[in-house]
């Protein structure tokens, strides 16, 4: 059983009301199901609170079906509807359900989006910051090192844990959401020094430095080492933010890593001693070639059809280095008529991208610059979607399944290639 | 249908409570880790990730016995969904925590056991009748039930 501070339990006991008090009581049926002795205090919390599709508003009729409503009963999985006060720590909102402003060319209704705004509208009134994006950490939310923090989406999980050294677990929705109002998540796993030490070794032989190699790289390492933290040498270059981002994403969704070690590179891994926490444990696995070669055709193995009807870059977010790219890619060129070109960031890269006019090229190109959302988490493209082609190893991983598409995994110039001229023709070098 | 107070279980495990009560059903078994968001339908309590063993497969109402959870932090939240639909498991047993697995029970209200004295994945098959007691951390198994 998980212990209280006298603070906790007066929590516990509803001395700071009743929402925080239901917080509180999930949070010790959470913290008992792990395990875990007792809780840290957590001032950075990033989930997807209070947010409703309409079934689930419907679901709740009986006590509302608004914001306080699917806050209590299903955020905070109380049987009793609370008030929700204003949240506790420092809060931000994850990527949401549509673009504030181009819902339509997304297919969403009118009514759909009236629901979108007035969970935004609650959003803001509980004081939890609108960042609308599976990338808060370029979005005014960057955790330092050892910073407690209570994260929803793995791909941000992933970046924390390992580029930053923050501490965060893969937090849900509902732990997040009863985190901003108390404050506590329960001390176990990533929040803890020996679990965040390496669990399996892999050795790259052959040089990876561009964002397409890394995102293979990861995408390998999430394969073979799953939910493990994997401890990873060899000539790897150029480490940048972006080749972490997508480093990260197609590592935590081939496997479930919530946490990597490079070494020389990231920060707990001065050394491979250090990563480990002494000598090299568990299995050792090697990238090469063959394994470069094989991780490609698994990643385009969705793929028949070269004619390509849609276009998507933006996942993770991309940041405004990698709009800048995109716009010089394309500037001057057109989309192709029987192809779409969508790209995904957050709101603040998007206010940078419109000083900047990458906005405006993009869309005299015929593409579109969107925020808060991506393919997949909307489940929105462009109608009559059949080929899809991407440079993120993530959302080829996610978007053919859940759409029922094709799907192309190649480099953003290859991608931008592909919306001009409608075909695909990507291919390892 | 309480076979547990009737006749002697095949083979009883014993491990530690996640999430407390005690349910008796029907083992659906899977050697592949479950995916939540993107893997799992909430509304048909059936799993659609490709190439996983029970793509196409329901677990709801049945006792789901599984290695972990992987993949998206939305985990919690599509079988919370998937209770409300009344498609959720109606208890898990497995064998890696994670804050996906754990949470996902908590928010699922189903009784769960984990850290079993011996793989759970070795000695339970589909179809196989089993009772879980969150409470005491005890699984109990019969063979060829039906």
């Amino acid at each position: 059983m998980v212990t209280l501070t006298s603070e906790e339990q007066a929590m516990l006991g509803g001395e700071q009301g009743a929402g925080v008090g239901k917080a509180m009581e999930l949070l010790v049926r959470y913290a008992d199901a792990l395990g875990a002795e007792r809780f840290v205090e957590t001032n950075n919390v990033a989930g997807v609170p209070g947010s409703a599709h309409p079934w689930l508003k419907n679901y709740y009729k009986e006590d509302g079906g608004d914001y306080r409503a699917v806050f209590s009963k299903f955020d905070l999985d109380s049987d009793e509807v609370v008030d929700v006060p204003r949240m506790n720590a420092y809060s931000c909102h994850l990527q949401g359900g549509m673009d504030p402003e181009l819902w339509a060319e997304q297919g969403m209704t009118p009514e759909a989006h009236e629901n979108f705004m007035s969970d935004e509208r609650e959003t803001a009134a509980h004081g939890i910051q609108i960042l609308k994006t599976c990338t808060p950490y370029i979005a005014g939310n960057v955790p330092v090192m050892g910073e407690h923090c209570a994260w929803m989406e793995s791909s941000a999980v992933v970046f924390c844990n390992s580029v930053i050294g923050g501490r965060t677990n893969c937090e849900g929705r509902e732990s997040t959401s009863a985190a901003m109002l108390a404050k506590r998540i329960p001390d176990w796993g990533f929040h803890r020094d020996d679990y965040r030490l390496g669990q399996n070794r892999v050795k790259v032989t052959m040089p990876v430095e561009d964002v397409f190699d890394w995102g293979m790289l990861g995408y390998f390492v999430g394969d073979v080492v799953q939910d493990t933290i994997p401890v990873i040498e060899g000539p790897i270059a150029k480490a940048s933010l972006i080749r972490h981002k997508h480093f990260g994403a197609a590592a935590a969704s081939s496997g479930g890593v919530e946490m990597y070690h490079m070494v020389g590179i990231t920060p707990e891994a001065s050394s491979l001693e250090r990563a480990f926490g002494g000598a090299p444990r568990g299995e050792t696995f090697v990238y090469d070639m063959a394994e470069r070669k094989r991780i490609y055709e698994m990643l385009n193995a969705v793929g028949e059809s070269t004619d390509v009807d849609y276009v998507m870059l933006g996942c993770p977010h991309y940041s405004i280095e990698q709009i800048a790219h995109a716009a010089h890619l394309i500037e001057g060129r057109k989309v192709h008529a029987n192809s779409a070109l969508w790209v995904f960031t957050s709101r603040a890269v998007k206010a940078t991208a419109d000083a900047n006019g990458y906005t405006k090229i993009l869309k005299d190109a015929g593409a579109l610059l969107m925020t808060d959302t991506c393919s997949a988490i909307s489940q929105a493209v462009p109608k009559g979607t059949k080929v899809a082609a991407l440079d993120s190893a993530k959302q080829v991983h996610y978007l053919p399944a859940m759409m029922g598409i094709e799907g192309w995994y190649g480099t953003t110039e290859e991608c931008i290639d592909a919306a001009c001229t409608s075909k695909w023709k990507g291919r390892l070098a | 249908m309480s076979t547990g107070t009737m006749t002697k279980p095949d083979i009883v495990l014993t491990g530690r409570k996640v999430v407390g009560g005690v349910a008796e059903g029907e083992a659906l078994v899977t050697r592949d880790t479950i995916s939540g968001w993107g893997g799992v339908n909430a509304m048909t309590g059936t799993v659609i990730e490709s190439r996983h063993e029970l793509r196409g497969q329901s677990f709801a109402g049945k006792i789901l016995v599984f290695p972990g959870a992987k993949g998206s932090s939305g985990w919690s939240a599509v079988f919370h969904m998937a209770r409300l639909a009344g498609m959720a498991p109606i208890a898990m047993v497995f064998n890696v925590m994670t804050t996906k697995a754990a949470l996902g029970a908590v928010v699922m209200r189903v009784p769960a056991v984990t850290d079993l004295d011996r793989d759970p994945l070795d000695l339970i098959e589909t179809g196989d009748r089993v009772c879980v007691d969150g409470d005491l951390g005890v699984v109990k198994i019969w063979k060829n039930a039906s």
